[in-house]
């Protein structure tokens, strides 16, 4: 069972995403992820508003039960299959996020700067925010995000998840090596 | 109830998502310093492992569980919604410190502030198709 408590290594974890997808491929679908806020935008009445969002959102309650499935794994693994919240990043990581203002980084899963109740105010408000804004924006109009186009895309060896990917660290790289030193300090 | 077997597969990948870090914020952080092979390493041997399961189901044409050829339903293509769109999700990404599939693990773990990320990328799921007609593919 110590095993299954302690963090999983990356060579065991990378193996089993790619059985998850064999598994969605076995029952018939391409897995991805990002194509689920459309539908939750469609049942929250979106196409009241753009003509997209007209479609009969039940032909993707597929995708709907992979997603509450997703939440119920993190809620189990959370509760039941964990003996340690810290990660364990390296020192240097540990020692660029102290100059950033995020102290005692790795000792908690998420940073408690941006991701606790108390540290929620209009500035923490607004990155998450827009954050989650450019995170929805840009996977529709790439067609994908990381399940979608770096796992089953590259996977396929698909030409536009290659592009798509490239794309994906050249924004990744931008924010945290120039826009991060300007929002946090 | 054929829904089920999604809910599971779901399950079974967010407890690898969640075991493995790879929706901790700090690790994709450490990911885009370059200062761990973590995150390489999960998603390199995936895509390794991936490539040689696809070429398994296609060499020995396997059956899906309705008994028709696996279908491999390509992304749509274009000369610039790749690149543009990666690029503005790579930003919120990193903003973030997690992409669509870990928004919703983190909130099976009790990481409620997502929820606000969650509606962010609603709305700009939203705002993609009601601007597209305007934007370079």
């Amino acid at each position: 069972m110590e095993f299954i408590l302690q963090p999983w290594a990356w060579y065991v974890s990378g193996p089993l995403i790619a059985l998850s997808m064999f598994l969605m491929f076995y029952f018939g679908k391409r897995l991805g992820i990002s194509s689920n806020l459309e539908t939750l935008c469609t049942i929250g009445g979106a196409g009241k508003f753009v003509d997209f969002f007209k479609f009969d959102w039940r032909k993707n309650k597929w995708n709907l039960a992979f997603m509450v499935g997703l939440i119920f794994g993190g809620f189990l693994s959370s509760n039941y299959l964990s003996n340690t919240n810290k990660v364990a990043i390296s020192e240097q990581t540990k020692v660029d996020l102290k100059e950033l203002g995020f102290n005692n980084a790795g000792e908690t899963y998420m940073p408690t700067e941006i991701f606790s109740k108390e540290s929620l105010n209009l500035k923490t408000i607004s990155i998450l925010l827009i954050a989650g804004f450019l995170v929805g924006f840009g996977a529709r109009y790439a067609g994908g995000c990381t399940s979608g186009h770096a796992i089953v895309g590259l996977s396929m060896l698909e030409k536009p998840s290659l592009i798509a990917v490239i794309g994906f660290f050249i924004g990744g790289l931008i924010m945290t090596w120039f826009v991060y030193p300007l929002i946090f300090s | 109830m054929k829904y089920i077997k999604f809910f599971l597969v779901g399950t079974f990948f967010g407890i690898i998502l969640s075991k493995s870090e790879a929706i901790s914020w700090y690790r994709i952080f450490e990911m885009f310093k370059f200062q761990s092979i973590h995150m390489y390493g999960i998603i390199g041997s995936a895509i390794i492992v991936g490539i040689i399961l696809i070429q398994v189901i296609k060499q020995t044409k396997l059956k899906n569980i309705e008994g028709n050829a696996v279908e491999f339903i390509p992304k749509k293509r274009g000369k610039y919604r790749n690149i543009l769109g990666g690029i503005i999700f790579g930003l919120g990404w990193s903003l973030a410190g997690a992409c669509p599939g870990p928004f919703f693990v983190l909130l099976g773990k009790g990481v409620f502030p997502i929820l606000i990320v969650i509606f962010g990328a609603m709305i700009g799921a939203f705002s993609y198709h009601a601007t597209k007609e305007k934007l370079p593919h």
